[in-house]
């Protein structure tokens, strides 16, 4: 494939950007969600001699300036408070912060922002045409809203770079979010705008958090239409997962016509993932940022960000699914086979479950589904509720 | 909560006297389905649906189309005096009427004129806020005895998690009436100690199962 030759010669192929500063990003020792997840992942890549130190970018801090664009004043300013140790949970609990899910923390507005500047760092690298693709797999805060933190996500960084991107480069931005939960943040920041297009395939709200997400939130006024949801059933498979992935984000994309897509790599629609109850399996995470990477080269001459987002089983899960997501980016064979030793013998004496040896999962990771042609079938009906609007009808009877 | 706090106070209405070209251009341009009809003075006097509407106008399947139709007045097809609500009813009261009585709306009259219209469509968006399902939440459903006090022991566990429960439920188990089904929608996105502290107090929670098998 000649995807990256002549001039892009002078330009990286991928960037990554990481400091083990975004570590800082820490609720407590128990809570779910933990970045540790960034070494495990950036040391099995150093150790599969994926990755160098000339591919790693430095984030940098979003300006309040830049948080404003997708966040109130007042709330930016109580987040700015309570990382001070100025504020009680009492006088923060209306903002979603000095919660059970998204507890107070010293210094929380700067670990934060620095989340987000990570992502404006992605964004400058490939807007300036400095690299074809960047990876922050430190963003993905998808559940940050305008003015108040909801499931873990202080600001929302994909919302604040959509933004940055529009008044900064005046782009048309595809925004799909593969996490097992709706990407309503990011959603309802861009409701009404046309020129952003939301995808989230995700976990159906039946029982799972945020609960929204549903098929017939498509947007509003001049936006009506440029907001797509996929919710699937608990239980689905990488088959139907991936059949509906697949199928809605090409012909969103061709209907679109995107200048620019931002990929959001949650990693929870595993089978092992704790939170939710979605039967993935590795073969999710080879397949996602294939399809990713081909059509942001078929419709963005390459302009292809991606950021991180939930994933809860930090040991068994993420590193893998996230290094094959960076290898992808950088045309690398995907890897079959057993990992790193060297990785696998670091990392067992603390990890508390035993760590799955292989790239890919084993046979049987579960037992067979009952009704998984139902399920199957179920979320095929999904997927042509969603693409209805932009499916020329008269192929209907 | 009462009819006066959900209705809609801004209402496209047409008189008598209009026809049914008046109508479908009316319901058209404003993506309704009901209009009231009212005389002069603003008392309801008559409703259309587009349900009427369709059926008055000759299909175009048909041969001999008549143009006439259409400039048909509305009383022709109105359905005269119909069922109407006021501010002060309840809302579980209108939404038996719309159920008993089969309707789609229901035009609300204060002081013998219209004042508001509540649809189906209204009533269905108020029970979905009700339910809590519009705010970021998780949904935990649990199996408990039918007798007093226990609704307290499980929401004592959402008191010990200082979790924010959006609504409850409360409705009778349809395999065995000697159990109630709870639905909490609780402000979290993660309801794993919740879940495992409501097992501990003994109770079933139904979370999720594979449909149609029950555990
Ligand atoms: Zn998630
Ligand atoms: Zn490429």
């Amino acid at each position: 494939m000649a995807k990256h030759t002549g001039n892009d010669k002078l330009k990286k192929h991928a960037v990554y950007v990481y400091s083990e500063e975004q570590l800082g990003y820490k609720f407590s020792e128990t809570h779910p969600f933990n970045q540790k997840r960034l070494i495990l992942t950036t040391d099995l890549l150093r150790k599969m001699n994926a990755l160098s130190d000339q591919d790693i970018v430095i984030p940098r801090i979003a300006t309040d300036d830049e948080l404003l664009l997708a966040h109130d004043p007042r709330y930016v300013d109580i987040v700015k408070k309570a990382s001070k140790g100025l504020m009680t949970s009492s006088q923060t609990e209306s903002f979603g912060i000095g919660t059970e899910d998204t507890p107070i923390f010293p210094n929380m507005h700067e670990a934060s922002a620095r989340l987000v500047g990570g992502t404006l760092t992605a964004v400058d690298y490939v807007m300036e045409n400095k690299a074809l693709h960047a990876l922050n797999l430190g963003g993905g805060l998808h559940h940050g809203f305008h003015g108040r933190a909801s499931g873990f996500c202080i600001y929302n960084d994909s919302s604040v770079a959509i933004k940055y991107i529009q008044q900064k480069y005046k782009a048309r931005v595809l925004y799909i979010d593969t996490d097992a939960h709706h990407g309503d943040g990011v959603q309802w920041s861009f409701y009404e705008d046309p020129d952003v297009c939301t995808i989230s395939i995700h976990e159906t709200g039946r029982y799972l958090f945020p609960g929204t997400g549903n098929v017939t939130e498509r947007g509003s006024g001049l936006g009506y239409g440029t907001s797509f949801n996929l919710p699937i059933d608990a239980f689905t498979e990488d088959e139907s997962f991936l059949d509906l992935y697949m199928t809605a984000f090409r012909e969103i994309a061709t209907h679109f016509k995107p200048d620019v897509i931002i990929t959001q790599n949650g990693a929870d629609a595993h089978y092992l993932d704790p939170l939710t109850h979605l039967y993935g399996t590795m073969k999710l995470y080879q397949e996602i940022p294939k399809l990713a990477h081909q059509l942001a080269h078929e419709f963005c001459d390459g302009k292809w960000i991606a950021v991180g987002g939930g994933g809860y089983d930090i040991w068994r899960v993420v590193p893998r699914a996230w290094s094959l997501l960076w290898m992808e980016m950088n045309d690398m064979e995907l890897p079959q086979g057993k990992l790193p030793k060297e990785w696998l013998d670091q990392w067992q004496k603390d990890s508390p479950v035993q760590l799955i040896p292989t790239w890919m999962d084993p046979e049987n990771l579960y037992e067979p589904i009952p009704r998984k042609e139902e399920i199957t079938e179920k979320n095929k009906q999904v997927l042509d509720k969603a693409l209805y609007h932009i499916r020329p009808h008269y192929e209907k009877e | 909560m009462i009819v006066e706090q959900m209705m809609k106070t801004n209402v496209f209405t047409l008189q008598p006297s209009h026809s049914i070209k008046d109508a479908i251009t009316l319901m058209q341009e404003n993506k309704i389905r009901h209009l009231p009809i009212t005389n002069e003075i603003g008392s309801v006097v008559g409703i259309v649906t587009d349900r009427d509407i369709k059926e008055a106008i000759p299909s175009y399947l048909m041969e001999d189309q008549n143009q006439d139709i259409y400039e048909t007045k509305i009383k022709e097809i109105m359905t005269k005096n119909p069922i109407i609500g006021h501010p002060l009813d309840f809302v579980e009261e209108i939404a038996t009427t719309f159920y008993d009585q089969q309707i789609g709306c229901l035009p609300i009259v204060s002081g013998g004129k219209l004042v508001g219209i509540v649809t189906e469509t209204d009533l269905l968006y108020k029970y979905i806020e009700l339910t809590g399902a519009h705010q970021p939440g998780s949904q935990i459903e649990v199996r408990v005895p039918n007798r007093p006090g226990t609704l307290f022991e499980v929401s004592k566990v959402f008191h010990d998690h200082k979790s924010n429960v959006l609504s409850v439920l409360v409705y009778p188990d349809l395999v065995n009436n000697e159990n109630k089904i709870l639905v909490f929608r609780v402000k979290t996105m993660n309801p794993l100690g919740i879940i495992e502290d409501i097992r501990k107090e003994g109770f079933d929670v139904l979370w999720p199962n594979i449909p149609g098998m029950t555990n």
